[in-house]
């Protein structure tokens, strides 16, 4: 009886869990076509145009360039890397690095749509400005620029 | 008219339809890129598809063993600084990329997780601890250390600014 029980709890979390990915999956799988096509759009090359070294629109930049790109961190640590030699400064560098994770404009669709639209708007808005001033606080705090 | 549709067929789904049209678009256009595109989308599946099944597992096990009411004593209204640290720990060794851990998120927050909580763990996905010496390779020890502690830091003020934001939107 209480095996019966047991095997019908594990089937329940089953079915409650197959259930829920089966609503995620087409926005999971639409995002990432997304983010394939950007990434194979996008030149890597292009991120060093963007900046100029200025002190205000650095860091904005490097948030905004953040934002609209994502994925792994480790391709933000590699183009960041890349920027450094160019010359870029870490204000922007930092707020890119920041906001690459934080903030996503490609799967917030998905994210309104699992967590809720004004939640979604609220904390990629939030993780933006937030990234900016991680940036400055850590610039200050190291002394970089 | 869109709105219908997507009414029909589901958000999810028109974003995939959308996806889709963009793909074809892109090889009418242009063969080879969207060669170069799809290659990318084969890279990123086979990155998460282990992902998927760790999450899939996370989520079955939380369904089995955590009923609301214990979901709500870690995470929830009266979780307080022990919430606070699930949160930033959760966010610290999840894995994978951001929206893999959606619907883990969408079904806790049903049960009673606060958007703080969410919005904490979302943040301090940022801080990956295997990708640390890659940090620490291309901007140094210093760097990487000032930006993680900033990082748990500001998940905290990320999270708080977004609960009472989100609340208030509630309220109205």
């Amino acid at each position: 009886m209480v095996k019966t029980t047991h095997l019908d709890a594990q089937k329940q979390a089953f079915l409650n869990t197959a259930r829920a990915f089966k609503k995620s999956l087409p926005i999971l799988m639409g995002v990432l076509m997304l983010l394939a096509l950007a990434e194979a759009l996008i030149p890597k090359q292009a991120y060093r145009l963007i900046f100029s070294g200025n002190w205000f629109f650095d860091p904005l930049m490097g948030a905004a360039l953040g934002s609209i790109s994502g994925g792994n961190p480790l391709t933000s640590y590699i183009i960041g890397g890349e920027l450094r030699q160019e010359g870029v400064s870490m204000l922007a560098i930092t707020a890119f690095i920041v906001s690459w994770v934080t903030v996503g404009i490609i799967q917030l669709p998905a994210e309104a749509v699992m967590l809720g639209k004004r939640f979604a708007i609220v904390r990629n808005t939030v993780s933006f400005w937030t990234s900016i001033l991680i940036a400055i606080v850590t610039a200050l705090t190291l002394g970089i620029k | 008219m869109i709105k219908k549709i997507i009414e029909k067929v589901g958000v999810g789904e028109a974003i995939l339809f959308l996806a889709m049209m963009g793909y074809v678009i892109l090889g009418i256009f242009d063969f080879v890129l969207l060669t170069d595109a799809l290659a990318v989308l084969i890279r990123l599946l086979v990155r998460i598809v282990p992902i998927l099944l760790v999450v899939f597992v996370v989520m079955f096990l939380a369904n089995l063993f955590f009923e609301n009411k214990s979901i709500s004593r870690f995470l929830g209204k009266g979780s307080g600084f022990r919430g606070w640290m699930v949160a930033i720990a959760g966010g610290i060794v999840s894995s994978g990329p951001i929206y893999m851990w959606y619907p883990l998120l969408s079904d806790l927050k049903e049960k009673g997780m606060r958007d703080s909580l969410i919005a904490a763990f979302l943040y301090n996905r940022a801080i990956k601890i295997p990708l640390l010496p890659m940090m620490v390779h291309y901007f140094g020890w210093d760097f990487t250390v000032a930006l993680s502690v900033y990082m748990v830091l500001f998940s905290v003020v990320d999270g708080v600014i977004v609960q009472r934001l989100t609340q208030r939107g509630a309220e109205r």
